[in-house]
């Protein structure tokens, strides 16, 4: 089942997905993580993350009620500093995107849902398409499915494929981001592997973790992501999109990433068509980090709602 | 598919963030460092240190003549003869490993004075030069007491004097290469610092004076050519160790030769690169970024001849190329750049020379697309396609930012064509498979062979060339060698 979207004229045999080197990677992370991101090009750099930012509940115990506080968070964030961007996404269970739906209108903000029963992804094909179908009936605007990471390490990766190829069917006009969960990987040179199987089969999105497992985003792992869709983008000329989630609870961390996606993919790659982080608390940090760059004095924390 | 491209000039530049240099203490004349005093030079000449990025005079340094030479060895030889040979070896480590600490405290200010009168960037000198210094220092201070465990059932002793002759890529890092074996051994030192570079080891020389190391034991002097002729020639020296050009190896051996002078070179070199098709490539590129790039190429180990198997040719290329336009070319104090400031306008014109010659033989040339600024001496990184073994910028020592690349099919042609060359310092593998590595470093030619990495040093693992790059071993338990009579 190959999809039309790629203009790559065969597969490649995933099994010959290029190796990774892990002291490489960790000493090309050393060198980002020592750039100095200061002054306007810290403040430049915060605004672009607020705005890459998916604020996200998946939580057993979610309500409608918690739904729509955070869609409320998103919406007015920050209603003192009408000049900062927007998040990007509100990211829910399928059961609550009619209601995130609802809560965001004519905000501009999209509501993402996780689908294919997230976050372990046990379960038949079909039963991940119809939670793939509710989503999207529901009106999510962005699907983030989860990849079989056991029938990956049993090495049937034209399964996986189809998998995934079959879900962006389902998803219809709806972008579709494809969580590796590399935490359950093992190894950098798994993670390639499956970030070429997500990007030929029809991901628009690869994204690191569903934020239940530990280590979910780390440096090194995006590093990986983000040469893989260089490779891809220069074999097809389609751009993927790249979403680290989970861990990335600081501006500083998120500054780092947003270097590493300079430097790897450079300019077009740094907007949130292209580039969101998956994270919960992030937000009241970059806004704490923002108001400490206007005016030089850190606020307290009570100065920023928590939802 | 040839116009896609990516975009690395930048919706998003990083705002200046130069380091401060308010704390630094640079003097605007320095004396000769001899017998523990500053010492004015005979001739009363100085002569101007810059900084390359600016063109600006940082400070001013004697000039050492034959008869400032002669005085510092002979404090260095009175410092022997009374106090040195006769100290407890535990006493003599002690004092190293104060130097070691005391160059920590104040790597800060090392680092900065480094940049300043080198050019290398701050992010080198801060976490590269610096610390790997001091680290010799603590290696070397824990051998001072166990020499008979280095070498067991061996009769050891201190040869006497050591003349010690050092480059100015690494000012600092070769000045401790050098001085930290030789005094754990109970050798007494003259160091002449590199004629562009002299500041960090003045700073040294205040560091060696807070330490209460005896008076004489180390000794500095700066100066050009004529001064570090004058240690080689001196005839109560017992061993000369020299970091420099090939070139005036050959004329030190010549002069040593007949008396009983050891001696120690490390000189030119022009490692080969080697890249296979199952490597693990994006690492690859970054190792060979780093490999050339680091400290604007001028590293004797550079890996400035490229080998690419020609089946990944086109990938690795572009990959290399896209790499390069992320790196930032400018300010050395700035925690941001990438590549710093040539080294001297000498060098420049040198680098400049080997530009003109590659493309003259008709290499392809590829450079960065920065902007440099408009005063102090630059060299975008550059690298060139189309040469053979048989091109000048091949075959000889730039000691720039230039990259020759050449591909290879299959393996012997590879070992043959890396071997290929006088020199023989380091040579880099790059592949996923382990049987390949062993193959291969067996056979390379060379005196550093990385796998899978560049550029990587530690004062515990020994560094020296084959061939035309010289002979000895610093750094190790081998580095203490070239210090000792058996």
């Amino acid at each position: 089942m190959f999809m039309g979207k790629s203009k790559a004229q065969t597969l490649p045999d995933f099994r010959l997905s290029p190796r990774v080197d892990q002291v490489g990677v960790n000493d090309r992370i050393s060198r980002i993580t020592s750039r100095s991101i200061k002054k306007e090009s810290k403040m430049q750099g915060l605004k672009m993350a607020l705005n890459m930012i998916d604020l996200t509940t998946l939580e057993g115990a979610d309500t409608v009620g918690k739904v729509n506080q955070l869609c409320n968070k998103a919406k007015y964030l920050h209603t003192s500093n009408p000049d900062l961007p927007t998040v990007a996404a509100v990211c829910v269970y399928p059961n609550f995107v009619s209601q995130a739906k609802i809560a965001l209108k004519g905000s501009g903000i999209n509501v993402a849902s996780v689908a294919t029963a997230f976050p372990a992804g046990q379960s038949s094909m079909e039963v991940k398409i119809s939670d793939t179908k509710l989503a999207v009936d529901a009106g999510a605007d962005e699907v983030d499915m989860v990849i079989s990471r056991g029938r990956f390490h049993q090495g049937e990766y034209n399964y996986v494929f189809d998998e995934i190829a079959a879900v962006k069917e389902a998803c219809g006009k709806a972008r579709l981001k494809v969580i590796l969960e590399t935490g359950e990987l093992g190894s950098l040179d798994k993670v390639r592997r499956a970030s070429d199987i997500a990007m030929y089969a029809g991901a628009d999105f690869i994204k690191t973790s569903t934020g239940k497992i530990s280590p979910a985003a780390t440096l090194p792992v995006t590093s990986v992501m983000l040469e893989a869709i260089k490779d891809y983008f220069y074999a097809t000329e389609i751009m993927i999109g790249m979403k680290p989630a989970g861990g990335i609870s600081n501006s500083k961390l998120a500054l780092h990433y947003l270097m590493l996606v300079k430097e790897t993919l450079g300019d077009a790659w740094l907007s949130k068509e292209w580039f969101r982080f998956g994270a919960s608390s992030l937000a009241n940090d970059v806004l704490m980090q923002i108001e400490k760059q206007k005016t030089g004095i850190y606020q307290s924390k009570d100065y920023f709602s928590k939802d | 598919m040839g116009k896609t491209t990516l975009e690395f000039d930048s919706k998003w530049d990083l705002s200046p963030s130069p380091e401060g240099t308010a704390h630094v203490k640079i003097k605007d004349q320095y004396d000769l460092f001899i017998g523990g005093k500053w010492v004015k030079p005979e001739s009363g000449k100085y002569f101007d240190t810059i900084n390359p990025a600016t063109e600006k005079v940082i400070s001013k340094v004697a000039d050492a003549s034959n008869k400032d030479v002669d005085k510092a060895v002979k404090a260095a030889r009175k410092a022997y003869n009374e106090v040195w040979s006769k100290m407890p070896a535990n006493e003599r480590g002690k004092y190293i490993y104060r130097i070691a600490r005391l160059i920590q405290e104040r790597a800060k200010e090392f680092a900065i004075i480094e940049s300043l009168d080198g050019g290398k960037p701050i992010r080198e000198s801060r976490d590269v030069d610096i610390p790997l210094a001091a680290g010799h220092f603590f290696y070397y201070a824990g051998w001072a007491d166990k020499l008979q465990y280095a070498f067991p059932n061996r009769t050891l002793e201190a040869l006497g004097v050591a003349g010690q002759i050092i480059p100015w890529n690494f000012p600092l890092l070769m000045a401790s290469w050098k001085i930290a074996p030789a005094l754990a051994t109970g050798n007494t030192v003259v160091i002449k610092s590199a004629e562009t570079t002299p500041l960090t080891l003045y700073k040294l020389a205040e560091v060696i004076k807070d330490s209460g190391i005896p008076d004489g034991v180390v000794n500095i002097v700066s100066g050009a050519g004529e001064t570090g002729a004058a240690i080689v020639n001196h005839p109560d020296i017992n061993k000369i160790a020299f970091t420099g050009s090939t070139g005036v190896g050959k004329i030190i051996q010549n002069a040593i030769a007949g008396t009983d002078k050891k001696s120690t070179l490390e000189l030119g070199g022009k490692a080969a690169n080697i890249i296979f098709e199952d490597a693990p490539l994006d690492q690859a590129v970054e190792g060979i970024i780093n490999g050339i790039y680091f400290n604007q190429g001028h590293v004797c180990c550079a890996g400035s001849r490229l080998f690419i198997q020609e089946s990944v040719k086109d990938v690795v290329l572009r990959k290399l190329k896209d790499r390069m336009e992320s790196l930032i070319v400018g300010d050395p104090l700035d925690k941001n750049t990438d590549i710093g400031a040539i080294n001297s306008k000498e060098q420049l014109a040198t680098i400049n020379k080997f530009l003109k010659i590659g493309k003259e033989e008709g290499a392809t040339m590829h450079q960065n697309s920065c902007d440099l600024p408009k005063k102090g001496y630059w060299c975008r990184p550059t690298l060139f396609t189309d040469v053979s073994q048989s091109s000048r910028i091949v075959q000889e020592e730039i000691f720039g930012p230039v990259l020759a690349v050449q591909t290879f099919r299959t393996i012997d042609e590879v070992i043959s064509k890396a071997n290929n060359t006088p020199f023989g310092l380091s040579a880099g593998v790059w592949t996923d498979k382990g049987s390949k590595i062993f193959n291969l470093t067996s056979q390379m030619r060379a005196g550093i062979v990385w796998a899978n990495t560049f550029n990587k040093f530690d004062p515990t693992s020994p560094f020296g060339g084959y061939k035309e790059s010289g002979f000895g071993r610093e750094g190790g338990l081998q580095g203490l060698k070239p210090y000792l009579k058996f």
